[in-house]
């Protein structure tokens, strides 16, 4: 405990915020060789000591931001501040930055001190003190014991936590992970995020975050920045996020959604009337002027089901699940998802039974109504950078 | 979207604020441009000029004139090359067919295909050539003890005598060659010809052969550029017959008269133009298809071809050839015992000769400037390959061609250069003609010619790895030295080690560059067997050509050991 403390207060005085301002990155298309925008116009301003995820699916340009950071990218434009200095010269042996990266990139012919120590020893720090943080931070990351082993006798999650260790060590004034967990399989992927959460909070460094799993984001952020096709969708705290998505995008990223055409019909002073397949809804959450065509978001665990209401409709598919019943209910031209949970006793709907929608108008948000463009519809390529961190080594040709 | 001015600045920035790499790339531009560029651009320099004009064709009509006896040389080296490049592509595709495809019944006889590659690694030139005089030659065995036909000499010196041993030098590097390519084939496309009704023969024809043909063609220009290059051989075995490589040699050492070194520069930039035009055609059109068509990694074992109405006849085939390969071998290890060509009784005489008669005095230089050498190559292709795939900047692509450039160099032409260009130091300047006539030239292109090996095999080694683990230094605060010294290079010890030990052997066995730029006092191994087997002392040649094959098979032997004791870098490139 003593020791933690100590580590805390060090790091403390260490930790720095980092902010990107307006920044971007042009890469060439190796097929048509068009050039196009892996990010643009980034600005995100992220405070000393908080965890920060960059989400979104592939070819985002959220791990090309985070090499940007690193110094493996130079932006094409913008300005990268590290604390207050501007670090865009720096190359990445000279930024305060620590990397963890996908593939770990353990140094293979070390054992595990000597991965550890490396940083320390590269920065000349006496032998006693080297000795005496690597014991440390293996302590921290609950691998005491294992200084000896070679790192392809680890498994893959003690990998991950040297990988860790070793960044941690050098007391970066920011932390920088690249999907650290994708290569981990599911149940070590929870308890090492939790893990990774843990470790952040009790030294409290800055960390910023890679990842296209949305679970892992919420449960491990303090804020998330979604991107897409290389600009920011929306940055906010998970619950924003969750319950207050800016566009369709973000709403469809993060968990299970049901958007629902409706007409603002009227503006109050604390909420607005919407009208929904003719049923007027109170919506206390979002904007929209009157006369404007918007969309519901309702999330599916917020709807419920019951014999008669206002917003009919009729079951299309009704699943047990164990945890929750699923069902699928047609309202109008619009079929939405309902998940009832702890179904246990409650009543059971059958495919085809008429229904009504019931739900408190509190857990609604208005969003904007998008026109879907045919190449928003089409999936990106994906820019080079990403593919390259699967394995420890690339296979034989 | 022009605005990328700023990311190339940057980049540049964060380049120059290392300057452990700066500083590299400046030493190798200065050495690449000294000693790979210059002796070049001073042979075509040289071939435009004359003792008494700076700039003239005389030298080039000379050389083209029915009297200077180069056109002729031309015409057979072109001969010979395209012999020994059809007979080694097939002899290497067989080779490596038999090995990739076919189950053979013993693991002897893999062992004496690993022998028959690895030989002409470890061998000293003319050693082959002295082997086949000794069986058909004037007093050879099989011409004059068994079949009694006096006179032989006639009939063998020349182009059967270059062509028989060219082929059986060169076979090996078009086998391993084809045996990686043949490798690559995905079985499942022969198993889909086969399950649609085509025989194994018609297999072979319509699937393995197309696809195999660029890589054919790769190893039929490789054996062909050469074969072109070859210096010792046709010394040796050529008789009267010239190539362009001895023509150029004779021009040279010769005293044809002041203008004789001009026509000799003329003569080298004729067999550049050609081997260099090979090159590229070889390295940028065929290499490129080859690839293309062969990127797909068998993804299963090959089912072997067990019937025996193949097996049989493939295996006699090349168990024969294997062992008159190594017999060849064995028998010059032999002769060095014999007391002369007529009588074979047992003697150390020529051994004695060596150690007493000043023959030490070439094994200390070739040793020494070999072991000089051996490191300074290693740690260069190693940094050179580092930079190649690893970096990035401006120049890079000319860092890669001139490295690769030395390799397309035949050394008799480097040779010619380093004569041409140092004699009176750099551009007649008297820059660096100090090194003229000392160990240190000599060093230097031993270093030259053994680069492109090292950087190859460095090259490939370093695309094993993933760039993320040298990230992962950099963004601990690793600057290049400490990563290329503490990561890099420990990951490809491998490569180093038989970077290390490929130019120690490439060095001990070298003549073709060196032979004009060594003195009295600077004697080297290759030379003295050259010079032995021109006054016909088979013996004592065989003597030198069995100590240096003893030397060169221990470097490898050691290299292999020590490979095993550290073999934990290629161990894990294996697991992953």
């Amino acid at each position: 405990m003593n020791e933690n403390k100590k580590n805390k207060n060090s790091e403390v005085k260490d930790k720095k915020g980092v902010r990107l301002e307006h920044i971007s990155k042009i890469y060439v298309d190796p097929k048509t060789k068009k050039e196009f925008y892996a990010v643009k116009d980034l600005s995100v301003n992220i405070k000393p000591g908080s965890f920060v995820t960059l989400l979104g699916p592939s070819g985002c340009g959220k791990t090309t931001t985070l090499r940007m950071v690193a110094g493996f990218e130079s932006p094409d434009e913008g300005e990268i501040y590290l604390g207050e200095e501007k670090i865009n010269e720096l190359p990445p042996n000279k930024r305060d930055t620590a990397m963890v990266f996908q593939s770990y990139a353990l140094l293979p012919h070390y054992n595990v001190y000597d991965n550890v120590a490396y940083g320390l020893k590269i920065r000349h720090i006496p032998k006693d003190e080297i000795h005496k943080r690597v014991l440390d931070i293996l302590k921290l990351v609950q691998l005491d014991g294992m200084e000896d082993r070679m790192t392809n006798q680890l498994s893959g999650g003690q990998q991950q936590r040297v990988a860790l260790a070793r960044a941690l060590v050098v007391k970066p004034g920011v932390l920088l992970f690249d999907e650290p967990l994708s290569n981990l399989d599911a149940k070590l992927r929870v308890s090492m995020r939790t893990e990774i959460r843990r470790i952040q909070q009790q030294i409290g460094i800055t960390a910023i975050y890679v990842t296209h799993d949305q679970a892992e984001a919420m449960a491990i952020s303090d804020q998330i920045i979604i991107m897409n096709k290389g600009v920011v969708a929306q940055v906010g705290t998970p619950k924003e996020i969750y319950y207050q998505p800016k566009n369709e995008f973000v709403a469809d990223f993060i968990g299970e959604v049901n958007f629902l055409d409706a007409k603002v019909v009227e503006k109050q002073k604390d909420k607005i009337i919407t009208e929904v397949y003719g049923v007027k809804i109170p919506v206390y959450s979002g904007e929209g002027k009157v006369g404007d065509d918007v969309r519901l978001v309702i999330r599916p665990e917020s709807l419920h089901l019951a014999d008669d209401g206002e917003l009919k409709g009729k079951v299309v598919v009704s699943t047990f699940m164990g945890s929750y019943q699923l069902y699928h209910i047609m309202v109008g031209t619009t079929l939405v998802k309902i998940t009832e949970y702890n179904p246990k006793g409650k009543k059971i709907y059958n495919v085809d039974d008429n229904v009504a929608l019931d739900f408190d108008p509190k857990d609604c948000h208005i969003i904007p109504k998008e026109i879907v463009k045919p190449e928003d519809v089409k999936v990106e390529e994906k820019p080079v950078q990403e593919k390259k961190h699967h394995c420890l080594f690339k296979k034989n040709k | 979207m022009a605005s990328s001015v700023q990311a190339k600045s940057l980049d540049r920035k964060k380049f120059f604020s290392d300057p452990f790499m700066v500083f590299v790339i400046f030493f190798l531009i200065i050495f690449f441009t000294l000693f790979i560029v210059y002796p070049l651009v001073i042979l075509l320099k040289d071939g435009f000029a004359s003792s008494t004009e700076s700039f003239t064709f005389s030298s080039f009509a000379y050389v083209f004139s029915a009297y200077s006896g180069f056109l002729k040389a031309m015409e057979n080296s072109i001969i010979i090359g395209l012999a020994v490049g059809v007979g080694a592509a097939i002899l290497g595709l067989l080779f490596a067919y038999v090995d990739v495809y076919v189950k053979l019944k013993t693991k002897f006889l893999r062992i004496l295909f690993k022998i028959v590659s690895f030989l002409p690694v470890v061998s000293p030139p003319f050693v082959i050539s002295i082997s086949l005089i000794l069986l058909f030659g004037d007093t050879g065995f099989i011409t004059h003890d068994l079949l009694h036909i006096i006179d032989a000499q006639h009939a063998f010196y020349g182009f059967p005598g270059i062509i028989m041993v060219e082929i059986v030098t060169f076979f090996p590097v078009a086998y391993l060659m084809l045996k990686g390519l043949l490798k690559n084939i995905d079985p499942s496309l022969e198993e889909a010809a086969r399950d649609m009704g085509a025989g194994r023969w018609k297999v072979f024809t319509t699937v393995t052969l197309p696809l195999m043909l660029p890589g054919i063609g790769n190893a039929f220009l490789v054996t062909f550029v050469e074969s072109v290059a070859d210096f010792a051989n046709p010394m040796i075995i050529g008789g009267s017959l010239e190539t362009m490589s001895t023509c150029i040699y004779n021009q040279i050492m010769g005293s044809n008269g002041p203008d004789a070194q001009y026509q000799a520069a003329a003569m080298s930039c004729i067999l550049l133009l050609i081997s260099m035009s090979i090159f590229i055609v070889q390295k940028y059109a065929l290499e490129r298809k080859t690839v293309s068509t062969l990127s797909g990694k068998a993804t299963r074992q090959r089912m072997l071809i067990t019937d025996k109405s193949v097996t049989i006849p493939l295996t006699i085939i090349c168990l024969l050839i294997s062992i008159f390969v190594i017999s060849l071998y064995v028998l010059v290890i032999c002769c060095s015992f014999w007391k002369n060509l007529v009588n074979y009784s047992f003697t150390w005489k020529h051994y004695e000769t060596i150690f007493k008669d000043g023959g030490m005095s070439a094994f200390g230089p070739t040793l020494t400037m070999s072991a000089i050498a051996a490191p300074i190559t290693a740690i260069m292709s190693m940094i050179i390959a580092y930079i190649i795939v690893k970096k990035k900047f401006h120049g890079k692509g000319a860092i890669e061609f001139v490295s690769m450039l030395a390799m397309a160099v035949p050394g008799t032409i480097l040779g010619v250069g380093f004569i041409r260009g140092y004699v009176q130091g750099v551009f007649h300047t008297g820059f660096l003609q100090q090194i003229y006539n000392t160990m240190w030239i000599i060093i230097i292109v031993f270093i030259v010619r053994s680069l492109p090996v090292g950087v190859r095999s460095g090259v490939s080694a370093l695309r094993q790895i993933d760039k993320s683990i040298e990230e992962s230094a950099y963004d601990l605060g690793g600057n290049s030295f400490h990563v290329f010294g503490t990561v890099t290079l420990p990951l490809i010890s491998d490569s180093f080690f038989s970077s290390l030990v490929t130019s120690f052997v490439r060095s001990i066995t070298a003549i073709s560059a060196v032979i004009m730029l060594v003195t009295p006092e600077l004697q080297l191994v290759t030379c003295q067997i050259n010079e032995f087997a021109g006054k016909g002392d088979y013996c004592t040649a065989t003597a030198y050509a069995t100590m240096l094959i003893i030397i060169a098979s221990l470097a490898v032997g050691i290299m292999n050991l020590v490979m095993k004791l550290i073999g934990r870098g290629t161990k894990l490139k294996e697991e992953a």
